[in-house]
């Protein structure tokens, strides 16, 4: 005898929902600081109204299906919009898992034949707990996203430029010096040059551990581009190992200017803007 | 035909590229200019690419043969207002753009320009920037 | 199951355009036509500009040895980056040798000879095919945030 699913869980869908509210409800974790019951009421609505209308027979245990497009969409949305608010996996899980369980209550009551009820609930089972799957997927990809997100913040903060003087603007490098990193440091220096219309730009590499030939070549590559543009840019913090490692490696530096400390590279800056700085003599009364 | 048009300001010449240029619009460029610099006797060119989105090879082999054509002519080239982008892409493609000057914008350009006439007797060494940008306070 | 999953992680639609190039007022339209995309998918100001004066060497080359041909612009996606690929092909001559011709400095015409590895530079991924007397093909790809 063939049971007609489809037909049970568009009769019972209020009773699934109801169903499922109580087991979300009943547990203990349920972060109503994050939702209102109301939100949670509407979203659990949605996903089961298109769980219903795109289930039958044939798919039942299917979940490649494409005609559950519509849910993982629906179920994807949620999970990331929970991973973004800061959900845990396991109240993530509780979700989709408290689901199934009304699922499954509700086929006991409606099927009375003990193999058909082992058969669809272990179809129900597999299905679910595919949509599971997908559930802490999508969760994953929603916190690898907040990641990378804060990963572009950290590479903005560690990049400030700053104006020394009226003309001159200073970038002080800290950590590894990577392609990536090298096109952030171009940009906002060339950027702040434009801005400040300064001719002397001081890249200051005190704070960066290694100097390999690679990095040597983004410094290269930044120096040019200042070149371009129509000002100089001075490479300084330059420590004695790292002298060392850039002339064993065999790099040249010698197209560029380099200076030991900031303090130099500001005081050759100044010299290039023919500007003096004096000490103040009092006169003696 | 469109052209770009040179303006003369006393003894330099003045071209502000608003356009993208394509290949024809460009070539003719280089003539215009080197023909106005005999014609004039110029003794320099300020080419303003602030609103140039692209400098590929070919716009740059322009802009070079612009430098040393006039060069010959006994003018000096500078290239002034460069994006930060259109800089990063030429570095990267490896165009080095020689033969010309660089300044910030127009100002800037117009004082280096004053001062390569000065000094135009003096063997310069390093043709991409002068630090004797003059700032003074 | 992995067919779900890849939906997921592909559900921007692929955006194609044709553009057949046979002149060099062809350029600047091209030019923007890539503009308008990249600015779509909203790539940066800097990785746009490099992916500009890519496709302007690779359209130069395309009609000054290929006499002209046409370009594939397509807007691809990869998880949650988003880029753009242009194909170039013609039916030129072809180029004999393809690792001579991505060597700094070589150049048959007379550019700078730096095209086609400078091009590379620019890009995230290049891949060239020629055949001799049938024709050359490029296929270059830039991410939104590569």
């Amino acid at each position: 005898m063939a049971i007609d699913i489809t037909k049970i869980f568009k009769k019972k869908q209020t009773e699934i929902l109801e169903r499922w509210m109580q087991n979300q409800l009943a547990d203990a974790g349920l972060r109503e600081d994050l939702m209102s019951n109301e939100d949670l009421r509407a979203e659990s609505e949605e996903l089961i109204t298109a769980l219903v209308k795109s289930l039958n027979d044939k798919n039942l245990s299917d979940a490649d299906s494409g005609d559950f497009d519509h849910v993982i969409e629906i179920l994807s949305g949620i999970s990331i919009s929970r991973a973004r608010q800061g959900y845990s996996p396991r109240e993530t899980g509780l979700f989709i898992m408290s689901l199934k369980q009304a699922l499954i209550e509700v086929v006991q009551d409606e099927i009375e034949g003990p193999k058909e009820l082992v058969e669809v609930t272990l179809k129900l089972n597999r299905l679910m707990d595919s949509f599971s799957i997908i559930t802490f997927e999508t969760f994953i990809k929603g916190r690898e996203e907040v990641i990378l997100r804060q990963t572009d913040e950290i590479s903005e903060i560690s990049t400030p430029v700053i104006r020394v003087w009226d003309g001159i603007i200073a970038l002080p490098i800290i950590g590894t010096l990577d392609s990536a990193r090298t096109q952030v440091v171009m940009e906002s220096l060339l950027t702040e040059i434009v801005e400040s219309e300064s001719s002397v730009a001081i890249l200051d590499i005190s704070g960066v551990p290694t100097v390999d030939s690679l990095v040597a070549q983004h410094l290269l590559k930044t120096v040019s581009a200042t070149r371009l543009m129509g000002a100089e840019c001075i490479i300084s913090g330059i420590r004695p190992e790292i002298a060392q490692t850039i002339v064993h490696l065999g790099i040249d530096l010698s197209g560029i200017v380099t200076k030991a400390t900031l303090a130099s590279a500001l005081q050759y800056a100044f010299r290039t803007l023919r500007l003096v700085v004096k000490k103040e003599v009092k006169a003696i009364s | 035909m469109d052209r770009i048009p040179i303006l003369k300001m006393g003894q330099f010449l003045l071209v502000t590229i608003q356009v993208d240029l394509y290949d024809r619009l460009a070539l003719d460029l280089e003539a215009d200019l080197v023909r106005m610099v005999s014609k004039t006797g110029a003794k320099g060119i300020l080419i303003d690419i602030s609103a140039v989105s692209i400098v590929d090879s070919f716009m740059g082999r322009i802009i070079g043969n612009i430098g040393v054509m006039s060069k010959l002519l006994d003018a000096e080239t500078v290239v002034v207002g460069m994006q930060p982008a259109v800089a990063i892409t030429l570095v990267e493609l490896g165009l080095p753009l020689k033969g010309v000057y660089t300044a910030l914008n127009v100002e800037k350009g117009m004082d280096l320009l004053k001062l390569k006439i000065q000094v135009t007797d003096e063997d310069e060494t390093d043709p991409e920037y002068d630090h004797s940008d003059d700032i003074s306070e | 199951m992995k067919q779900i999953l890849n939906m997921i992680t592909a559900t921007i639609s692929l955006n194609k355009d044709h553009m057949p190039v046979q002149r060099d007022q062809d350029v600047v339209p091209f030019r923007n036509r890539v503009k308008e995309y990249a600015t779509k998918i909203r790539m940066g100001l800097v990785n746009q500009t490099k992916l500009q004066t890519a496709a302007s060497e690779l359209v130069r080359n395309m009609l000054r040895y290929g006499g002209g041909g046409e370009i594939l612009i397509e807007v691809v996606s990869r998880g949650r980056d988003n880029g753009i690929r242009l194909t170039f092909s013609d039916k030129g001559p072809g180029i004999a040798d393809i690792a001579m011709a991505m060597k700094d400095g070589y150049s048959t015409g007379k550019s700078l000879g730096l095209g086609l590895p400078g091009t590379k530079r620019l890009v995230n991924e290049f891949d060239i095919k020629s055949e001799l007397g049938k024709g050359t093909k490029v296929v270059i790809l830039k991410w939104a945030n590569g």
